[in-house]
């Protein structure tokens, strides 16, 4: 009955990403099929046998939305989003790795020396004994042979590219794509260009069910196995770490559903340039104890603050790598 | 050519942001490499401003506030001690040098031990040297 209408054409793309973000793109389950009435699939890695020449082939805007996942760790990577841009009428970072660097922008508190030594020289699996490390051009018998060139950090989408939406998570929840889809094919008025999209504006607290009281006060912090988690009461004010407040609001709280605290995938509420500086805020601001020994103390539960709090977040946030 | 520290400080406007004036109005001379940025209270300086800093070219970040139990609303300058104290860990984690963030507690009346403090810190900061973030930091492309 959809003949007539023109269908949408799709891309979807993965760089430095788990496979993740691609599979809750398969999660809307029979919903595929009115995915498919309504849009070809003309590249995505993950499902179709299709090349990347396919894509440098085709026009300019051919796209009409492209979802790409991955955060930016080589060349190929960089190569690909800045193709991508080119082909499509709408470019979205689709999920936590594109939108804010993700799990492997952690790379970023080490550096490509110290990530290949470690990988190709130290690590326990390991037979190297000529020290080869990968080069990007290598001359063999048969010929010359590239691979890509694996960079010293990692930037996010938007640090690389022009983006038109975000959308958050890790990986995003399928209804809120369902739901971003389907304002893009009934032609409903899209967002203002750079806008996050399929997630809220607030903080998880705002729509999180568990019991609060304005009274936060801690002497100590407890990893989340070190303590009996009642199942009711804000995991804050049991002394267990949450992101979320620091965190934007969408995902419908499934890890704290789950009886695990937040740990941050959808990035920053609107108006907040660095969720692990606003965390920290919050976090410190708990913190029951006047002398700086006692304070340090209760830090000291805190082991690793600059991985917990910015945990997805790392490439894009103020200091968005390790000064070593 | 010679290395000018950049510092920047965070003034309470009740306490410390006066002690900076009684030193200006007192004529007392001190090392010029400060600019004052007043808040109303240590309290409210929020982590990300002294991150900012960092990430914009500061080499070293100054945050003052009135002495404990003299906070003109109570309890901001302990909140400013809780999250320095975590602000700590977390530069030492990204290799900055714990030395370039510093705390004190200077009332209305001590002008002298402000002026003392600028001298001091734009000491250590000079010893350090310039500070690396803004240029490690950079997105290239």
């Amino acid at each position: 009955m959809e003949t007539n209408r023109q269908k949408l054409k799709m891309a979807v793309y993965w760089a430095a990403s788990c496979g993740g973000c691609c599979v809750s793109v398969l999660d809307v389950h029979e919903k595929l099929f009115d995915v498919v009435a309504a849009a070809d699939l003309l590249f995505w890695p993950i499902a179709l046998d299709t090349k990347y020449r396919d894509v440098e082939e085709m026009p300019d805007n051919h796209l009409d939305l492209t979802l790409f996942n991955g955060a930016i760790r080589n060349s190929e990577n960089e190569h690909l989003a800045k193709l991508l841009r080119k082909k499509s009428k709408i470019l979205v970072a689709y999920g936590s790795c594109a939108h804010l660097g993700g799990i492997p922008g952690l790379a970023n508190f080490t550096s490509k020396e110290e990530i290949f030594k470690r990988v190709y020289h130290e690590s326990e699996s390991t037979i190297n004994p000529e020290k080869t490390l990968p080069s990007p051009v290598c001359e063999v018998k048969e010929g010359t042979i590239t691979i890509p060139e694996f960079y010293d950090d990692v930037r996010s989408l938007s640090q690389v590219t022009d983006v038109d939406y975000f959308i958050p998570g890790c990986p995003p929840q399928t209804e809120r794509l369902v739901e971003v889809f389907t304002a893009i094919v009934t032609g409903a008025e899209l967002p203002p260009k750079g806008s996050v999209v399929g997630a809220g504006t607030r903080t998880q607290c705002d729509e999180c069910i568990r019991e609060k009281t304005e009274n936060k006060q801690i002497k100590k912090f407890y990893r989340p196995w070190e303590i009996a988690d009642d199942g009711i009461t804000c995991f804050l004010e049991q002394g267990v770490i949450c992101m979320g407040p620091a965190t934007r609001s969408g995902c419908g709280y499934r890890c704290i559903k789950g009886n695990a605290p937040c740990r941050g995938c959808y990035g920053p509420p609107a108006g907040v340039p660095d969720p692990g500086a606003k965390m920290m805020s919050a976090v410190a601001g708990i913190i029951d104890e006047k002398e700086p020994g006692e304070i340090s103390k209760v830090v000291a539960d805190i082991a690793d603050p600059a991985g917990l709090f910015y945990r997805f977040s790392l490439p894009v946030s103020l200091i968005r790598k390790k000064v070593s | 050519m010679e290395f000018k520290p950049r510092i920047i400080a965070f003034l309470c406007n009740w306490c410390s942001y006066t002690g900076a004036d009684l030193a200006g109005t007192s004529r007392m001379e001190y090392r010029e490499n400060v600019r004052v940025i007043r808040v109303m209270c240590s309290g409210r300086v929020e982590p990300s401003f002294v991150l900012k800093a960092f990430a914009s070219g500061a080499d070293g970040v100054l945050i003052c506030g009135c002495h404990p139990g003299d906070c003109h609303y109570q309890e901001g300058n302990y909140r400013c001690l809780r999250r320095f104290t975590l602000l700590q860990k977390y530069i030492i984690q990204m290799g900055i040098e714990s030395e370039r963030l510093k705390l004190e507690w200077i009332s209305a009346s001590e002008g002298k031990q402000f002026a003392e403090l600028v001298n001091s810190f734009t000491e250590t900061i000079t010893e350090l040297g310039p500070c690396s973030i803004r240029e490690k930091t950079k997105i290239l492309l």
